[in-house]
């Protein structure tokens, strides 16, 4: 099935979605990597250190900007730094994997119905893709100025002192080509690959 | 001698937003063999899009440039000292220019540089004295995703049944294919070291993806093995971005050096489709491009 979606989506668009469809997506998205799933753990979620009052602002802007929206795992390389004229040059999908830990818990502080990224994700987000209900985007690796051309305006960036790729960039996208890998049904299409590989490995090995 | 910042820089800008044409070939193969209207075949139409869309416009194939990775062949006459201030101003000029992206990021304190120079070790720059013939800069833009994914097994391998022998390699091979599932950016192509220390296997495994894909290596059971490999690792179906597919590598070159007897490393470089490899030639006043 082929999806146009605009951004927030509510639960039942979000429940229509299915492994293997293929998505364009219209609307606003905030790239956030590593470093931003860290911040938000440590400040917000599991407190190391208490959240200043601009960083206090900053969430209260993000869950506003990200009710029922989507989170994008990407470090892009933008143009316009020195001017503050922001332009997106390249932003393909970074590997989600890395932010499995903190995904879960990110999803319910923002309020997403949406995460984009590549490579897929574990168990404790297929979970929480079924309760919210949301589902997991996978972007197409690498295409990085495709990605870029979809993206019509920056609209800010917060925390640019995690540096550009880290930090989060609001964005207005149109047609954002992605694909469901994962959906609010508990189907993840990566475990079934695994899978199926894996078995394929024991064979060749045998 | 003539100041060769802005040569390398054009080598930067080249190798950054024009994918070599061996390896675009390999991609367009790749692309015939998945299903009509498969995830796998849209995947790889949308590769193949961006691939010339980075040409025509001069953009960087992909956001994540990598560390720049340089070995230079250095004939009497140069200076190693010059060619480092140089590539590293070109380097700084090149992420001005956003054909590579900040990303040296301090691993104490998390601050980028936002230039791309780090410690001495970022941007990489391996030096070769040659005894004769032109200056040659190989680059390599290779970025976190398949860096991540590459592996090293010290045989033998209990688990993998991996003896000290070419059929301890195929497996470890096939075992690092499996683990990096999509993540390395599927299809992929492979740089296999056997020997070395961990440190010297690492850089070979690299410096094998100097290689064109499908060039033959001269060592034959080498060349076989190498065609196995990849062979094999497509059976695995892991394809385009791991969605599941008849493409999950495209291409594996392997060099052997001499290790320690007690050491049998075997180093898995794992290179994502984004391929990004280019170098230049200088003789006398003429500087080429390949």
């Amino acid at each position: 099935m082929d999806h146009t979606l605009s951004l927030p989506l509510s639960d039942s668009a979000v429940r229509e979605l299915k492994v293997g469809d293929s998505v364009l997506l219209s609307g606003i998205l905030v790239t956030g990597r590593d470093a931003t799933h860290k911040w938000l753990t440590d400040r917000f979620i599991h407190p190391t250190e208490t959240a200043s009052p601009e960083e206090q602002r900053t969430l209260t802007e993000l869950r506003s900007l990200l009710a029922g929206g989507a989170i994008y795992h990407c470090g892009p390389v933008v143009a316009g730094l020195e001017t503050k004229q922001y332009r997106f040059v390249a932003a393909g999908p970074t590997t989600s994997i890395r932010e499995e830990t903190y995904q879960a818990e990110v999803m319910k502080l923002l309020g997403l119905k949406a995460v984009i990224g590549k490579g897929g994700m574990g168990a404790g987000t297929l979970k929480a893709c079924g309760e919210l209900p949301a589902v997991y985007l996978h972007a197409i690796g690498g295409a990085a100025s495709l990605i870029a051309k979809t993206v019509q305006e920056v609209l800010g960036v917060y925390k640019l002192e995690f540096g550009v790729p880290e930090a989060m960039w609001v964005i207005r996208v149109s047609d954002f080509p992605a694909v469901v890998t994962m959906d609010s049904h508990g189907n993840s299409l990566h475990d079934g690959v695994r899978k199926h590989s894996t078995t394929e490995l024991q064979r060749l090995l045998a | 001698m003539k100041d060769l910042t802005p040569e390398i820089l054009e080598l930067i800008r080249r190798t950054s937003t024009n994918l070599p044409e061996d390896i675009e070939s390999r991609l367009r193969d790749a692309r015939e063999n998945e299903t009509p209207d498969s995830a796998a075949r849209k995947a790889m139409d949308t590769i193949l899009a961006n691939v010339e869309m980075t040409r025509r416009d001069s953009t960087p194939i992909c956001q994540d440039t990598g560390t720049p990775i340089f070995f230079v062949k250095l004939p009497d006459g140069w200076s190693a000292r010059d060619l480092r201030k140089w590539i590293r101003d070109a380097v700084a000029e090149a992420t001005r220019l956003t054909y590579l992206r900040p990303n040296a990021v301090g691993s104490l304190d998390g601050k980028n540089t936002g230039n791309n120079l780090g410690s001495k070790y970022f941007p990489t720059i391996h030096f070769d004295e040659v005894d004769e013939g032109p200056l040659t800069i190989d680059l390599i833009l290779k970025g976190g995703g398949c860096e991540n994914v590459g592996a090293q097994y010290a045989l033998p391998d209990d688990r993998l049944k991996a003896g000290r022998d070419l059929e301890g390699v195929r497996r470890a091979a096939l075992d690092a294919v499996n683990r990096a599932q999509g993540e390395g950016c599927a299809p992929g192509f492979l740089g296999i070291a056997i020997g070395g220390d961990r440190g010297t296997g690492f850089v070979a495994s690299k410096e094998a993806l100097l290689h064109e894909a499908g060039e033959k290596n001269p060592d034959p059971a080498l060349d076989a093995l190498e065609d196995r490999i990849t062979k094999e690792a497509n059976q695995l179906g892991i394809g385009p971005m791991g969605f599941g597919g008849n493409s999950t590598v495209l291409g594996t070159r392997i060099t052997a050096e001499h290790r320690l007897p007690a050491s049998y490393f075997v180093t898995v470089s794992y290179m994502c489709w984004a391929y990004r490899r280019r170098k230049m030639t200088v003789q006398g006043d003429r500087v080429s491009y390949s």
